[in-house]
C-alpha cells in the first residue's frame, strides 16, 4: 500500500508510514522513539518483532524478519520495517514478491534454493507430518520440475519462472496490517 | 583437458584483487557474498597467484555440490577406489573457486545494489525501445544462440565497469523518458528499500520540473490528484467489506482442512451456483415481480385456500400469484391518476403519464433474454478463466512446484487455523504426489483382454439400466397425461387428490436419480483403472448420461404433448401448469436429497461400521452430487420463463442444503482413502454447468419462444402468435411513431432474423480462433527452444567451473612439487 500513493504527494505517503510508526513502536516502546526528525538509528530485534500477532503464528517468521533485515540477523529499523509490509501488502508487484519470496525460502542464503532449503520448507508447510521419504521424493520431484539449466537446486531464474504461473501466489503471499 | 592455459602468467589482467587470504575458511557463500556486495564494484576475475601457502587451502565441501543429473557432457571420471563421481563433486572446492563463484551475477541477484540498478538500466532500456520501434538485429548482443537471436532476448548486463552513482544517474535518465505509468511500475518492482526508492523518484521528479518543486502542483491536478485517491480508498474498503462478508469462509475452510480440495470443490460450486440463482432473482426481481405487483390484475372468481399441500405442489393457491407466468398481465401498465386500472392496451385514457408506462409483455421477453444472455457470459467468461490457469502451453508441469512454495497463506494469523493449513497442505501434497508418481503396470495381454471384457459388461449394464429409466419416464408421462384427461373429461373429482396425483411422476424421476447412481456405483466396483481420476471421470459420463436423457424425455413430454394441445387436459394456461410442474420436480428433488443425506449415508455409514466391520468411514461421492447441483440448475433455468419466482426457491433450497451437507459429511464420511488431484475438477464443473446444463436450458426456453403459440387467455404474451413477436411488434410501433427510427427496424430485421448475418458471424469467429491456436503453437516452438538454451547454458557453467578448479589444482601440484624440491635439496 506504500508504494502505490508515492504517484502523488509526500504526504499520502507518510500518513502509510506515521500508521506503521504506531505498530513499530508497540513493539519496543522504550527502545523507539517516537520523535524521528532528527532520523535516529534503532533496530528492533528479531525476538521483539516475530512477536507480532500478524507474524506469531507464521512458520516462516524468522525467515521473513531476517530477509529484509540489512545485517541478515533480523534486527529492523523502522525503513526496513515499512519495507517488509510494503512489499507483502496486496498491491506489491509480482515481481518484487517473487524477490523476497525467494530470499525467505533460501535458508543457507546463497541465492539457490537446495534441497536442504526444500526440505526446511515442507517441514515448516506440513508442520512435519509427511514421512521422511515422502519429503524426499517431494523435494526430488519439485527440483526436477522447475530446475531448467540442471545443477539440481533452483536459481532465482528458475523459481521466478515459476512462481508467475501459480495463480495463488499473490494472494497467499500476503500480510494484512 | 585444456593444455592452452599458460600457468606462469596471472590469468586475468589489471585491477585485479587477490584471493590473498587463504588463510580463512570460507563455510558458506553467505559471507562471501556479503563480502562481495559490500565491498562495492568488482571485476569478475582474479588473477591466481602462485601461492606459498597452501595449507588451509581445502575448504569444507558445500554440501549441494553440482551433483551428476545425468544431463551434462561430462564423462563420469573413476577415482583411484575405482568409483565413478563426477568431477565436480568429489574434490572439494579451493577458496579461490569459491569465491569466483560467489560473485557470479546469479548469486547476487537482489543483493548487490550496482547490479540491481545495472539489471533495471536495461529493462529501462528495453522498454523505451519497444515503446518506440522495432529494433533491428544489430542492437541486439550477440547471443551463442543463432535461433533465439531477433526474439527480443536480452542477456543482462549485470556489472559494467561504473560506479554506482554513474549508474544512478543512467537509469534515473532513462526513469525520465517513460511514461508515469511505465516509471511508476519499473519504481514499485524495484528490489530496493522505500528510502532508495524515495531518493530515485525525487531525483527524476526533479528532474522533469525544474522550475517548480514537488509540492507545488497545480491546483486542478491537485484536485484530480484528491479524487483519484479517494476513489481508491473507497475501492479498497469496498473490497476489503467484501472480503469479510465471504459468505461460510470458516465452514469451508474446515471441510477443506479435513477433507482437501475434492470435497471443498463441491461445496465451492454449490456457492457459485448460488451467485448465480441470486443475480437471476434480482432481475426478474426488479423488472418483473415489482412492476408487477404494483399494478395486481383482475383475479378470477374461483381462488382456492392454501393448504399443506401446495406447498409441495405448487398448485392450488399459489396458482394465481406472482409466482407463475398466468399472473402476468399483457398490457402496457400506466400509472393512472384516478386509481383505476386501464384494462385495455388499445384505449386511451384521459391521464396518460407516458414516462411511468411499463409494457409489461416487452419487459418479461427482454428481461428473460438479457438474463441468460448475461449468464452465459458469465459463464463461458469463467469457463475460459478456469481453463486459461489450468492449461498450459509449455511440456513443463510443474504443479507440485507451485504447491510447494505458493500454498502458506501468510495472511492466517489465528492458531487453530493454522494448524488447519497445515494439514490441509499435507493431505494436497500427498494428493499432488500420488498423481506425479504413478506406477506403471506391466500386464499381459490375458490380462488386458479380461480388463477390456469387465469394462464392457460394466458399460452394458449402465447404458442398459439409463435406457431402461427413460422408458419407463416415457410411459409413465405418458399414462399420467392420459389420467389426466381421463380426469378432466369427468365432472367431479377431488382437487386435492388431483394435486397429490401430479406428484407421482417427479417422486419416480427423483427416486431413480437416487437408486441409479449406486448401481452405476456397484458396477464401477469391478472395475480397475488405471488412477482414480479416470475412474471420477467415467463415474462423471456415466451420470451425466442419465440425467440428460431423462432431462429430455421430460422436455419432450412438457413442450411436445402438454403445450402442444392444451385444452386434452382442460387447462387455461399450460405456461402455469409447466411452470408448476418444474416447481414440484425441484422440491421433489430437494425432499429426496435430504431423505438421502440425512437417513441414506447415516444408514450407509452404521452399515458399514456395524454390519461390515470397516473401520473407516464411507467416501463422499462428489460427481454424484455435483450432477444432482447441476440438474436441480438445468431445471430452475428451464422454469425461469414459466415461473420468474422460481430462482428464490433455489436460492433457499440451496441455503438448506449446504448446511445439510456440510454437517453429514462431517459426521458421516471421511477425506478419500487414494487422494487425487481435483484442481481440474473446477474447470470440469463449470465447463460441465455451462455445455449441457446452460445449453439445454437455453435451447428449450429459445424453442419455446420461437415456435410455440403462448395460452390465448393468460400470461404477457397473449394474443401473440409466438413470444417472439413481442419484440417485433415493439419495433414495428417504434417504426410507426417515429419514421427516423426505421432505421433500428431495418437493422433488427436484417441482423436478429436473417440468418445470414448468424452464419458470417459464426465463421469471423472461428478464422480468429484459427490464428489464435497458431499464435500459441508457435509460443510453444520458442520456448522449447529457450529451454534447451538454458540447459546448455547450465553444461557450460559446470565445464568452467570444473576447469577454474582443475587449473587451481594443477598450480597446487606445481608448487607443492617446487616447494617439496626446495626442502629436498
Amino acid at each position: 500500500m506504500g508504494n502505490k500513493q508515492t504517484i502523488f504527494t509526500d504526504e499520502q505517503l507518510d500518513a502509510y508510514q506515521v500508521r506503521l510508526h504506531g505498530r513499530y513502536h508497540e513493539l519496543a516502546p522504550h527502545l523507539v522513539p517516537m520523535d524521528y526528525t532528527t532520523e535516529p538509528d534503532c533496530k528492533i530485534p528479531l525476538a521483539l518483532i516475530v512477536n507480532m500477532p500478524e507474524l506469531k503464528e507464521n512458520p516462516f517468521r524468522n525467515r521473513i524478519v531476517e530477509s529484509f533485515s540489512e545485517d541478515g540477523m533480523g534486527n529492523l529499523s523502522f525503513n526496513e520495517f515499512v519495507d517488509m509490509f510494503s512489499v507483502l501488502s496486496e498491491t506489491a508487484p509480482r515481481e518484487l514478491k517473487a524477490i523476497y519470496a525467494f530470499k525467505i525460502y533460501d535458508f543457507n542464503v546463497d541465492n539457490f534454493l537446495c534441497k536442504e532449503d526444500l526440505e526446511k520448507t515442507l517441514n515448516r508447510l506440513t508442520k512435519e507430518e509427511l514421512t521422511p521419504e515422502e519429503v524426499d521424493l517431494v523435494c526430488e520431484k519439485t527440483i526436477e520440475e522447475a530446475d531448467l539449466d540442471g545443477d539440481s537446486k533452483l536459481s532465482f531464474a528458475d523459481f521466478e519462472n515459476m512462481i508467475t504461473r501459480a495463480p495463488d501466489f499473490l494472494s497467499t503471499f500476503h500480510i494484512r496490517i | 583437458m585444456a593444455g592452452n592455459f599458460d600457468l606462469n602468467q596471472p590469468l586475468v589482467g589489471a585491477g585485479l584483487e587477490s584471493p590473498a587470504d587463504e588463510e580463512g575458511v570460507h563455510v558458506s557463500f553467505n559471507q562471501l557474498i556479503a563480502e562481495q556486495c559490500q565491498a562495492g564494484e568488482r571485476l569478475d576475475g582474479f588473477e591466481l597467484q602462485q601461492l606459498d601457502e597452501e595449507s588451509r587451502d581445502y575448504v569444507a565441501e558445500l554440501g549441494s555440490g553440482f551433483e551428476s543429473s545425468g544431463r551434462g557432457l561430462y564423462d563420469i571420471e573413476s577415482d583411484d577406489d575405482g568409483r565413478q563421481t563426477d568431477p565436480l563433486v568429489s574434490v572439494p572446492w579451493s577458496s579461490a573457486t569459491m569465491k569466483i563463484l560467489s560473485s557470479m551475477p546469479s548469486r547476487t541477484i537482489g543483493r548487490s545494489r550496482g547490479a540491481i540498478l545495472s539489471q533495471y538500466y536495461n529493462k529501462t532500456l528495453q522498454l523505451r525501445r519497444r515503446s518506440q520501434s522495432r529494433p533491428s538485429i544489430r542492437d541486439f548482443s550477440h547471443s551463442s544462440r543463432p535461433s533465439i537471436r531477433g526474439y527480443g532476448m536480452e542477456v543482462d548486463v549485470i556489472d559494467g565497469p561504473q560506479s554506482e552513482m554513474e549508474k544512478s544517474e543512467r537509469l534515473v535518465n532513462n526513469l525520465q523518458n517513460l511514461s508515469m505509468g511505465d516509471r511508476m511500475k519499473m519504481l514499485r518492482g524495484m528490489p530496493l528499500s522505500v528510502v532508495e526508492k524515495k531518493e530515485l523518484r525525487r531525483k527524476t521528479l526533479q528532474r522533469d520540473k525544474p522550475l517548480t518543486s514537488s509540492s507545488k502542483i497545480p491546483c486542478c491536478s491537485q484536485l484530480k490528484y484528491y479524487i483519484i485517491i479517494a476513489v481508491r480508498h473507497s475501492w479498497y474498503s469496498w473490497l476489503s467489506f467484501l472480503h469479510s462478508l465471504q459468505l461460510w469462509q470458516f465452514l469451508l475452510k474446515r471441510v477443506g482442512g479435513r477433507f482437501g480440495t475434492g470435497v471443498l470443490s463441491y461445496f465451492l460450486f454449490l456457492k457459485t451456483l448460488l451467485f448465480f440463482n441470486v443475480f437471476l432473482f434480482l432481475v426478474t426481481f426488479l423488472f418483473l415481480v415489482l412492476p408487477q405487483a404494483m399494478h395486481p390484475p383482475e383475479l378470477p372468481e374461483e381462488r382456492r385456500n392454501f393448504t399443506g399441500l401446495d406447498l409441495i405442489s405448487g398448485a392450488g393457491h399459489f396458482t394465481d400469484t406472482l409466482m407463475y407466468y398466468g399472473y402476468y398481465s399483457n398490457f402496457t401498465l400506466r400509472r393512472s391518476c384516478a386509481g383505476q386500472h386501464n384494462t385495455s392496451a388499445s384505449s386511451a385514457p384521459d391521464c396518460l403519464s407516458k414516462r411511468l408506462s411499463y409494457n409489461m409483455s416487452l419487459a418479461y421477453f427482454f428481461t428473460i433474454g438479457m438474463s441468460f444472455f448475461i449468464t452465459c457470459i458469465i459463464l463461458v467468461y469463467s469457463m475460459s478463466k478456469s481453463f486459461g490457469r489450468s492449461f498450459r502451453i509449455d511440456k513443463s508441469y510443474s504443479i507440485l512446484a507451485m504447491k510447494v512454495f505458493s500454498s502458506w497463506d501468510f495472511k492466517v494469523i489465528k492458531k487453530s487455523s493454522v494448524e488447519l493449513m497445515s494439514e490441509n497442505n499435507c493431505t494436497q501434497l500427498k494428493e499432488i504426489l500420488a498423481e506425479v508418481v504413478q506406477k506403471k503396470e506391466k500386464t499381459g495381454p490375458c490380462q488386458a483382454l479380461w480388463r477390456l471384457m469387465v469394462h464392457g459388461l460394466a458399460w452394458a449394464i449402465c447404458i442398459g439400466a439409463t435406457a431402461g429409466c427413460v422408458i419407463s419416464v416415457y410411459f409413465f408421462s405418458e399414462f399420467m397425461h392420459k389420467d389426466l384427461q381421463r380426469t378432466a373429461r369427468l365432472a367431479n373429482t377431488n382437487p386435492l387428490l388431483k394435486e397429490a396425483s401430479l406428484l407421482a411422476l417427479p417422486a419416480l424421476v427423483s427416486l431413480l436419480n437416487l437408486l441409479l447412481p449406486g448401481l452405476f456405483n456397484l458396477a464401477a466396483w469391478m472395475e480397475e483403472y488405471h488412477s482414480p481420476s479416470v475412474r471420477t471421470y467415467v463415474a462423471l459420463g456415466r451420470n451425466l448420461m442419465l440425467k440428460v436423457s431423462v432431462l429430455a424425455v421430460l422436455c419432450y413430454h412438457w413442450l411436445g404433448r402438454v403445450a402442444a394441445k392444451p385444452s386434452d387436459i382442460n387447462l387455461v394456461c399450460w405456461e402455469t401448469f409447466v411452470g408448476q410442474e418444474l416447481y414440484r420436480f425441484l422440491i421433489m428433488d430437494f425432499i429426496f436429497t435430504l431423505l438421502n443425506t440425512l437417513f441414506g449415508e447415516l444408514l450407509w455409514r452404521l452399515f458399514s461400521q456395524r454390519v461390515l466391520g470397516r473401520g473407516r468411514k464411507p467416501a463422499f461421492d462428489i460427481a454424484r452430487n455435483v450432477l444432482d447441483l447441476i440438474y436441480a440448475q438445468t431445471l430452475a433455468w428451464i422454469g425461469v420463463l414459466f415461473s420468474p419466482l422460481l430462482p428464490a426457491v433455489q436460492i433457499l433450497k440451496l441455503l438448506l442444503l449446504f448446511y445439510v451437507k456440510v454437517s453429514s459429511v462431517m459426521m458421516n464420511c471421511q477425506a478419500p482413502r487414494k487422494p487425487y488431484r481435483v484442481s481440474q475438477m473446477t474447470t470440469i464443473f463449470i465447463t460441465l454447468l455451462c455445455f449441457p446444463s446452460f445449453l439445454g436450458a437455453s435451447v428449450c426456453v429459445t424453442y419455446t419462444m420461437w415456435s410455440i403459440p403462448p395460452s390465448t387467455s393468460c400470461g404477457p404474451f397473449r394474443h401473440l402468435g409466438t413470444m417472439f413477436q413481442a419484440g417485433k411488434r415493439w419495433v414495428q410501433e417504434l417504426e410507426k411513431n417515429n419514421p427516423d427510427l426505421s432505421v433500428v427496424a431495418k437493422v433488427h430485421a436484417y441482423l436478429v432474423e436473417n440468418p445470414f448475418f448468424l452464419f458470417v458471424g459464426a465463421g469471423i469467429f472461428l478464422i480468429v480462433i484459427y490464428f489464435y491456436s497458431q499464435v500459441v503453437d508457435g509460443q510453444r516452438k520458442v520456448i522449447a527452444l529457450l529451454q534447451e538454451h538454458i540447459e546448455k547454458e547450465g553444461v557450460d557453467k559446470k565445464y568452467l567451473i570444473t576447469q577454474l578448479q582443475s587449473v587451481h589444482e594443477r598450480k597446487k601440484g606445481i608448487s607443492r612439487r617446487l616447494r617439496s624440491q626446495d626442502s629436498g635439496c
